[in-house]
């Protein structure tokens, strides 16, 4: 059975020949059928969701418009901001935590008529590519469930896989929308920094985070982005440009486009995922598009800034969570204690990683060795990238280097599971878009994503591309 | 930046993050930082002088809003959601080392 899209669903309820109840108490049924074997989620707000169903219904009978998401389900990565309704980032020091406000999307998405069906499972505050992390136990892949389903917005990944949401919103740091959309068949986009405000969403490095949508289709995706981008002035790195117009670039094609194919990409795909890749460029090739060969030299170094900057930014990040203001408290006598105590409590193994890496790299002595050094990379990746869009409109890479790998198959080598976001990573660390559309199978019959990247802003032409790709793929 | 990280270097990283550490912790720390920083030596082979750092992606500068009053969380629903509080303030154990 093919899902029911976003946009069919918001068509119907809008006309009237769709109830939004009805709509959900089939992603509910389904919830109840497999959640217990997926967990998708770490809280599912049926009540919440019955009742705003109804009232859009009630809406749409009254004569009203509840607008361009009326009656879609959507599933919310717990690391957004709900007011009222626990968000944990899937860690301990959160637990219980209830937000005193709701992040800039998630009002976006209300008022655009979406009804939450629940807060979906993540690696610990973002840090993963499995969702192993999750203080709450893993989620399962919907395709095989002896395999992951990517992370680190595993659940949101994987609510759209098994139909428990139409879609879905996640976070991309590194690759956590791109890989897992990748590993369970879905659409994922990671936008322009700035084009989504970050208000709400739980910083896990500032200068790398970015909201995006999970859909089944490349026009849900761009039905999601023309709702949640736009400026929003309480998010200070937010580009001052209104929200996105993309639907009406699915239909372009490709004709005229460069495609480039970057010849020194670092190795260490699958062979199934290269050949997918390669006939992804044959499909554009055939619509009309040429393939170009770029070097980006510096993509190779993007692994290593990376673990530089991403730990740097969380281990200032995430230094509020001290037993004072929020989430659990160890007791302890005095102050140092008490944060000493209630962190090495309440932050899992990954995470205290992480901020022990990021405090390394900037502490005294090791800083220009190491951060400064980063920061520096960041920079000659964006002067290769540059020259690389003067002969090339979009890049098209794997999105994984693998298809969806078998739970604790990384083992206790955290270098290992880095890996799995090579081809992801340096888009973040020069903020430019990049989405990963499936397309065809690859080892073991499991599903394969093509990354399509695009310059700052490069949106309309990104969606092109993934709306070419999608229909060669049917 | 070949250097070598050792578990008294650990053991005061742990203490600048505020996080309690075992023995058995510091040991496996050391052990996983080192192979990081291995891997990241792979930078050392870049020529990066003369090569301005990037911290932002899309330099925004001095993003202002109007100077005009705004409403603010509700005090009651953020200090309820504290570990714990008095009087209109969030509670702390000591922090110079005496009780008051």
């Amino acid at each position: 059975v093919t899902p029911r899209t976003a946009v069919d669903t918001a068509a119907g309820v809008r006309s009237g020949s769709l109830r939004a109840a009805d709509v959900l108490e089939e992603h509910l049924a389904r919830v109840a059928a497999r959640e217990a074997e997926i967990h998708a989620f770490n809280l599912v707000t049926q009540d919440a969701a019955r009742a705003r169903a109804a009232d859009i219904d009630r809406r749409v009978a009254a004569g009203e418009d509840p607008g361009p998401l009326a009656g879609v389900t959507i599933a919310l990565k717990d690391n957004l901001c709900t007011r009222g309704v626990p968000t944990t980032c899937s860690s301990r020091i959160l637990e219980g935590w209830k937000p005193p406000y709701d992040a800039s999307v998630v009002e976006r998405l209300a008022a655009a008529g979406a009804v939450f069906v629940g807060k979906t499972n993540l690696d610990e505050f973002a840090m993963g590519s499995s969702t192993e992390n999750s203080a709450f136990g893993p989620t399962r892949n919907p395709l095989d469930t002896s395999r992951v389903p990517g992370g680190s917005s595993g659940g949101s990944a994987a609510a759209v896989a098994a139909d428990f949401a139409t879609v879905a919103i996640g976070s991309d740091t590194g690759g956590s929308i791109r890989q897992p959309a990748a590993l369970c068949g879905v659409v994922g986009v990671k936008p322009t920094y700035g084009a989504v405000s970050r208000y709400g969403l739980i910083a896990f490095a500032s200068s790398l985070d970015q909201i995006g949508p999970f859909t089944h289709t490349v026009e849900d995706a761009a039905l999601l982005m023309e709702v949640i981008s736009g400026h929003d002035a309480r998010d200070s790195t937010s580009i001052p440009q209104p929200a996105m117009q993309l639907r009406q670039e699915l239909g372009k094609g490709v004709e005229g486009l460069r495609i480039g194919r970057i010849t020194d990409l670092p190795a260490g795909a699958d062979p199934g995922i290269m050949a997918c890749l390669d006939a992804a460029f044959a499909a554009l090739e055939a619509q009309g598009a040429s393939v170009v060969d770029v070097q980006v030299p510096a993509f190779t170094y993007g692994l290593t800034a990376y673990y530089l900057v991403a730990p740097a930014e969380a281990s200032s990040n995430l230094a509020r969570y001290d037993g004072v203001r929020f989430g659990m408290r160890v007791e302890a006598p005095d102050t140092n204690a008490m944060y000493s105590a209630t962190r090495a409590a309440g932050f899992g193994d990954e995470v205290k990683r992480r901020i022990m890496i990021g405090t390394y790299a900037l502490s005294a002595g090791y800083f220009d060795a190491y951060y400064g050094k980063a920061l520096k990379i960041r920079r000659l990746i964006a002067n290769d990238f540059a020259a690389a869009y003067a002969k090339a409109d979009v890049l098209l890479t794997p999105t994984s280097p693998t298809v969806a790998f078998e739970f604790g198959s990384k083992g206790d080598n955290p270098l290992a599971m880095y890996l799995c976001d090579t081809y992801t990573i340096p888009t973040n660390l020069v903020g430019h878009p990049a989405m990963s559309v499936p397309f065809g199978t690859a080892e073991l019959g499991l599903p394969a994503g093509v990354q399509i990247m695009a310059p700052t802003l490069g949106e309309p032409v990104m969606f092109r591309v993934a709306a070419a790709l999608e229909e060669a793929a049917k | 930046v070949s250097v070598h990280i050792t578990k008294v270097d650990v053991a005061k990283v742990a203490k600048l993050a505020r996080l309690d550490m075992s023995e058995a912790d510091l040991d496996r720390y050391t052990e996983q930082l080192a192979k990081m920083l291995d891997h990241f030596e792979d930078i050392d082979a870049l020529d990066l002088s003369g090569v301005e750092p990037m911290s932002q992606p899309f330099p925004l500068v001095n993003v202002m809003r109007p100077d005009v009053e705004q409403p603010t969380l509700d005090r009651d629903e953020v200090l309820a959601m504290a570990p714990a509080a008095e009087q209109h303030r969030f509670r702390v154990p000591s922090i110079l080392g005496i009780d008051l």
